[in-house]
């Protein structure tokens, strides 16, 4: 059993994007707040911080997961991957690559969710219909783009992967 | 937005977590997949004293048959509930519900029995839960109680739970040859909360008479209802037969009025969706069991 009075700060070790970081956070610390500001790692975005915009979207151990909606100290000892992993080597991922030849971003707020979503997505259904790309999708809102380009980007993937 | 200070415990057994519930009863949170306490706590709707994080309590997340019942415990997230092939083959209603709880993200953490717990009016897994028949598990230090689900939802986020408790599983009945169920709703966008949710469940005899209808209600009142439509048992299972039943469900209905629907568009959702899911539920009970 662990327990962390209110107030007090708890070190907490996590790997992010297959590097190990450690920080410190109050019970209440919010793991996208703990990513942006103890660890420095500006790549997820903040929106709506109860769930619904899908901005903050994180992988955790392996799943697509809101970053407002976990609490850091729940983390630790957990594999995270964020958009700053996406591109290795300096060159982008191929889902990186086709949202920009789609035009699947425009101010790129939400895209930062969209991309870590839309890649455990494939991991999970490699081959997906339109619908589903689109049911996966509606747990973002992006008010740029129509999400058209989205769509596009992520079948054009899937279908050069298969 | 962000939550106001708690404490954090993390209970590693199921004993340490009753026992925790046991020490902070009502000042207590119970952290499950955090889709429902968590926007709460982050609106500071909610300002417990403690936060008990029974996610690493491995035996509450398992799906297990027993008899003619499928047991989920607490922790089962939404996302492997849905790739269970024996739920979809035992509890076909949930694994029609369970693509509208929510979105792939939220599926992914939220668990069964968090939401069952929250009581939202128009969750999804609190009206198949009611709709077929089914309980909810709690369990404070040394016992155990079992509460039939109809019992279980007081009204808007209120349960039977007593505060030192926690829901620790959720009991289904198994779908029995000649029963046939769908579920429907209509939500504002994909994965919303539902304006109106329905859950069609019928056994049909050999000579396509219904021996058992019945329609269960969510996001219509304050909490997951069902229709009484016993006056249908014996009613041949025709698509006549469903329009009168959900007309009658949409009559008797009580519903509520929010800035996103009137009462009179709930009725309508109920008559129609009602009918098309009672429809469907009476086309399965004769292909297969369900």
């Amino acid at each position: 059993m662990l327990r962390i009075k209110p107030g007090t700060r708890h070190r907490v070790t996590v790997t992010v994007n297959g590097r190990r970081h450690g920080g410190f956070a109050e019970a209440r610390t919010l793991l996208s707040d703990f990513l942006r500001h103890e660890l420095k790692l500006f790549g997820t975005h903040v929106g709506c911080e109860h769930g619904v915009c899908g901005a903050c979207t994180v992988n955790i151990d392996g799943r697509a997961v809101r970053s407002c909606l976990r609490f850091a100290v729940q983390v630790d000892g957990a594999e995270i991957g964020t958009v700053e992993g996406l591109a290795e080597g300096g060159s982008l991922s191929p889902l990186q690559e086709a949202f920009r030849r789609h035009h699947a971003l425009q101010c790129g707020f939400c895209t930062a969710g969209i991309l870590i979503s839309a890649t455990q997505f494939l991991e999970t259904n490699p081959d997906p219909t339109e619908d589903e790309v689109r049911d996966m999708l509606s747990g973002h809102i992006c008010r740029c783009t129509g999400y058209e380009g989205m769509v596009r980007a992520i079948l054009d993937v899937a279908g050069g992967s298969s | 937005m962000k939550p106001a200070p708690f404490e954090y415990c993390r209970a590693d057994t199921l004993d340490e977590a009753l026992e925790l519930m046991a020490e902070f009863g009502s000042d207590a949170s119970a952290l499950a997949g955090g889709m429902s306490l968590g926007p709460m706590l982050n609106m500071r709707l909610a300002r417990p004293a403690a936060v008990i994080d029974i996610n690493p309590v491995e035996s509450l997340a398992g799906i297990a048959a027993d008899g003619g019942v499928l047991e989920t415990g607490a922790l089962c997230r939404q996302v492997d509930a849905l790739a269970s092939p024996l739920i979809a083959e035992s509890v076909p209603l949930l694994a029609e519900a369970l693509p509208f709880v929510g979105h792939f993200q939220t599926r992914n953490r939220g668990t069964l029995g968090g939401s069952v717990c929250h009581a939202d009016p128009s969750a999804e897994i609190p009206l198949a839960l009611v709709a077929l028949g089914g309980e909810v598990v709690v369990q404070r230090k040394g016992r155990a109680r079992t509460i039939a689900a109809d019992d279980f939802f007081d009204g808007i986020f209120a349960t039977a739970r007593e505060p030192d408790e926690l829901v620790t599983a959720l009991r289904w009945p198994r779908a029995t040859a000649g029963t046939g169920c769908a579920f429907d709703e209509i939500a504002q966008r994909q994965g919303d909360f539902a304006i109106a949710a329905v859950a069609a469940a019928a056994t049909v005899d050999p000579d396509g008479g219904l021996s058992a209808v019945s329609l269960g209600l969510g996001g219509i009142e304050d909490r997951p209802v069902l229709a009484d439509l016993s006056g249908f048992v014996g009613a041949p299972a025709t698509a006549e037969t469903a329009a009168g039943a959900a007309a009658l469900a949409a009559d008797r209905a009580d519903p509520i009025e929010d800035p996103k629907a009137s009462a009179a568009y709930r009725r309508q959702l109920v008559r129609v969706l009602g009918a098309r899911a009672l429809e469907r539920a009476f086309d399965r009970a004769g292909a297969a069991p369900c």
